[in-house]
């Protein structure tokens, strides 16, 4: 990718003597036009014939960045920061899902609160973790997602290195499938979470897309994400979401799960969930791990990025894991110390205070028994705020819409059928904040704000084409 | 190798052979179904009982660095030294946590006003600011005229990595010329950031000094416009650092030729004790209105280490030129973790705001580097009381964590097998890791390498 550059020739004599010219550069007269005459000539100001010292020192003056052009804000992340500049008091954020309580404030679990205070009694040192993190917390979160007597674990087949959250876990098995499986595609689910187009696009991992969302039923397109799985090439690496799908909230059926992981078998390829929801969709960490589980048992290598953003509330403290299943202990050991080599020049090793959080929460049994309570807490709030908004829209609506996907739907997430004209109307006209994609999280919804949120949601539906 | 003989060649074990095997079976089952199938008959590669989609991956050796402690760690002897990784030590070789630090996690977990909700890609918009006066002085011009812009990173690595991945994507010149001898990550996470890396002479084997003529010869012939890796002080892995002169000399050469200087700065206060002094590189480039990238650590000099807090400045010509490469920063960030962790930064910046906390902060540095500089001279006194041969005067004269004892990768080893002592193979030592109680021990085992081992 070329950046327009401004020639910054200049002669190799020492004569030129910049400390001179440029004391306090930015207080030198005229600067003001440089700038100007930079943008107006842009890429083309490259002046080789007149070569005058003036020319020179105009040049010599231009920021070597200067073609750089400003990028778009994230469609995801720049939805709260257009929250936070909006002025208007009815305004409502349904962008980022971040948790919110039922007055709409952020949660810290009460469980990481006495994690932390433990820590801190501790007074446990900072040295640097090894490169493939804590491995009380990587002991504990394999456990957590296949089963603490899960045979894979007990034989050690399973190779697990603690990621920055689920983003930077998803980039270290990019960077592996770039590097071990060249050529190979990643099969992405249409729609998904915008970021991990991104995330493959950087690791340079190519990837297509299998049908998913049916916009017609507000449902899941079974027929034709099995064809698109099954038109891919042999050894395609297939994104699943491991539950509570984001952003549409469908996620398949067990038996569905089954035909799908028979679809997989069938063509060689290998499983690669993203596990963002644990214990956040149903409120059950095994309910909502089962897919992964089902998978695994049948002898399949898949794997596994998890996140634990949402389920314990730790979102900044960037705390995931990335796991592959792999046929043999000897490959997991193998491969984790392919994924070591992929980590550390990146960041060298990964943070240490999140990690610590969850290996003290769930390797104690009352702070794990305490956490399972918040967080069927959290996914009841969450279910009772979809069948408050569904009630509201029922009530609203006389048309004969079908709006009982809002309850079928699990997770955070709701997508709401909405297209972009209709979600700009939602923000514009509304103040409530969304994706252009039509998702809402619900996590940011309460009860009292169901009735305003149905107002917006009908009247964007009906009256904006 | 034919499609049948690649689809039956089970043991070949390379990625390429691997996607050769896939492409084969895609032309065997375009031919008749009769051929189809003889040959989809395998077990899936995926299945336990057969083989593994990952056979032909190969296990990586252990970090050079990294690695030195992890075998150190594997190693029963009760006079193991460990003198590898760069973390620093007290006398009583414990890991030390600051002060400061403890005062400040404490008031930040104490205070239920505080969430964990995810930070801006850009990081904590208060460390950013503070971490940029920190390293460019708090009447830095460049800081006043909004033409920096400060992201916060995963420690020095996280920050030489974004770094280095905005310039692949954004800048003309992909080439960066390092020091020769570097830190041993440099060169692989420019590599992975997808510049190409070249070097300029740094070290001088037969001085055990800087080889200016070389470095100054070597940027000179770089191409103009060329990317410069320089580290702001205590250089790692030699503790050598160009004069004030010579750092002038560096700066009109680089300016001269339009050379883009990145600062690696993972020593600030570290190294002489003042975090002034240890800036003043970085400053004498920042003064005269040019553009340059600085990474800073804040795991040596806040005893941070595994909580990765650092920050990448970008300090350029206009204020609208830094919100644009800002907006691209980010777009490099998202893609490799979202957002970075909360902890480290919110330490950082509680010590740095409050006037009282940083001016222990800046005591509780001074005794560390202090301690370090003892070290140096104990280790120094030791060797010249026990004659080994050789002039040592490198010791007392190298800067900041580590020296760079000028023993070879033999003796080195010698020393770990004989001596349990643990160091990286390039002869570089860590002073951290020294203790009045261990210097006899490391002196007598370098005496012994240097008389026994050639």
């Amino acid at each position: 990718m070329a950046s327009g550059m401004l020639s910054l020739t200049c002669p190799s004599s020492s004569s030129l003597s910049l400390p001179h010219h440029f004391k306090g550069g930015a207080a030198a007269a005229g600067k003001p036009k440089l700038l100007n005459q930079a943008s107006v000539f842009g890429k083309r100001f490259v002046n080789t014939e007149s070569f005058t010292r003036t020319t020179m020192a105009v040049a010599l003056n231009v920021s070597r960045f200067e073609s750089i052009t400003m990028a778009p804000p994230d469609p995801i992340l720049g939805v709260s920061e257009a929250f936070r500049a909006d002025t208007n008091e009815m305004k409502l954020n349904l962008g980022v899902g971040a948790y919110r309580t039922e007055d709409l404030q952020p949660y810290v679990l009460n469980v990481v609160k006495k994690a932390e205070k433990l820590m801190l009694e501790r007074g446990e040192n900072k040295e640097y973790l090894p490169i493939e993190g804590l491995a009380s917390f990587n002991k504990v979160t394999a456990e957590l997602l296949l089963g603490a007597n899960n045979p894979l674990i007990l034989e050690q087949r399973v190779a697990t290195v603690q990621g920055l959250s689920g983003t930077g876990s998803l980039r270290l098995a990019a960077a592996l499938i770039e590097r071990y499986f060249p050529g190979a595609k990643v099969l992405i689910s249409s729609p998904s979470w915008g970021n991990h187009k991104n995330i493959f696009n950087d690791a340079r991992v190519p990837w297509s897309e299998y049908r998913y969302y049916d916009p017609s039923t507000v449902g899941l397109d079974f027929d034709g994400m099995i064809a698109d799985i099954k038109a891919a090439p042999e050894g395609s690496f297939v994104l699943l979401h491991g539950c509570a799908h984001n952003p549409t909230g469908i996620d398949p059926t067990p038996e569905q799960w089954e035909i799908i992981a028979d679809v997989i078998q069938e063509k060689n390829h290998i499983p690669f969930f993203d596990v963002a929801y644990q214990g956040f969709a149903s409120g059950s960490l095994d309910v909502d791990a089962s897919s992964v589980r089902l998978f695994a048992a049948r002898g399949l290598e898949l794997l596994v990025a998890q996140s634990y953003s949402k389920n314990l509330g730790l979102y900044a403290e960037r705390i995931g894991a990335i796991n592959i299943v792999c046929s043999s202990a000897d490959a997991a050991t193998r491969v984790k110390s392919q994924i070591k080599r992929l980590a550390r020049p990146m960041y060298s090793n990964p943070p240490v205070h999140g990690a610590r959080i969850v290996a003290n929460v769930v390797g104690d049994p009352e702070l794990f028994n305490e956490w399972k309570e918040e967080m069927e807490v959290m996914a009841g709030r969450i279910k009772s705020v979809r069948q408050k908004l569904y009630d509201s829209l029922r009530a609203k609506d006389k048309s004969g819409k079908d709006w009982s996907f809002i309850l079928r739907q699990i997770g955070m997430f709701s997508f709401t059928g909405l297209n972009k004209a209709q979600s700009d109307n939602m923000t514009n006209k509304w103040h409530v904040y969304m994706t252009k994609d039509g998702r809402i999280s619900l996590a940011g919804l309460s009860s009292a704000k169901c009735e305003y949120l149905a107002d917006a949601i009908f009247d964007s539906y009906h009256n904006v084409s | 190798m034919n499609a049948d003989q690649l689809l039956n060649n089970s043991s070949s074990s390379s990625s390429t052979d691997r996607r050769l095997r896939i492409l084969a079976k895609h032309l065997q089952s375009t031919s008749s179904s009769a051929m189809e199938s003889n040959t989809v008959v395998s077990a899936s590669p995926t299945s336990a009982a057969g083989g593994s989609v990952f056979a032909h991956i190969v296990q990586a050796p252990e970090d050079p660095i990294l690695g030195v402690t992890v075998a150190y760690n594997k190693d029963p002897s009760p006079v193991k030294l460990n003198l590898g990784v760069g973390a620093y030590r007290t006398e009583e070789g414990k890991p030390l946590v600051l002060n400061v630090v403890r005062q400040a996690e404490q008031l930040l977990v104490n205070d239920s006003s505080r969430v964990k909700e995810y930070l801006p890609i850009v990081g904590l918009a208060d460390f950013n600011k503070l971490s940029a006066k920190l390293i460019l002085g708090p009447d830095s011009p460049a800081v006043q005229d909004n033409r920096v812009t400060t992201v916060q990173c995963l420690s020095g690595t996280g920050s030489l990595r974004v770094g280095a991945e905005f310039l692949a994507r954004h800048y003309h010149e992909r080439t960066i010329y390092i020091p020769v001898p570097t830190w041993g990550n440099h060169p692989k996470v420019f590599t992975l950031a997808g510049l190409s890396v070249k070097s300029y002479r740094y070290y001088d084997p037969t001085t055990r000094g800087l080889n200016f003529q070389g470095l100054l010869e070597d940027l000179q012939s770089a191409p103009s416009g060329a990317i410069v890796l320089l580290h702001a002080c205590a250089h790692n892995p030699t503790g050598v650092d160009p004069t004030p002169q010579q750092w002038e000399q560096i700066r009109q050469l680089m300016r001269s030729k339009a050379l883009l200087p990145f600062f690696d700065s993972a020593y600030q206060g570290f190294a002489s004790g003042s975090l002034d002094a240890d800036a003043q590189s970085v400053r004498m480039f920042v003064a005269d209105g040019g553009e340059c990238l600085v990474a800073q650590s804040y795991a040596k000099n806040m005893g941070l280490y595994g909580e990765r807090v650092g920050a990448l400045s970008i300090v350029c010509r206009a204020a609208d030129v830094a919100g644009r490469v800002e907006s691209q920063l980010k777009l490099v960030i998202r893609p490799m973790y979202s957002n970075p962790p909360i902890h480290g930064a919110s330490i950082v910046a509680t010590i740095l705001k409050d006037r009282n906390m940083f001016h222990e902060w800046t005591l509780e540095l001074k005794a560390m580097a202090d301690r370090i500089i003892s070290m140096r001279q104990q280790l120094f006194d030791a060797l010249r009381a026990r004659g080994t041969p050789g002039d040592w005067s490198h010791i007392i004269k190298q800067i900041g964590m580590f020296t760079f004892t000028g023993l070879n990768s033999e003796q080195v080893a010698f020393m770990r097998k004989e001596y349990h002592i643990y160091m990286t193979s390039d002869g570089r030592i860590s002073m951290a890791g020294l203790s009045s109680r261990t210097v006899p021990h490391l002196t007598d085992a370098i005496h012994a390498a240097v008389t026994k081992v050639a």
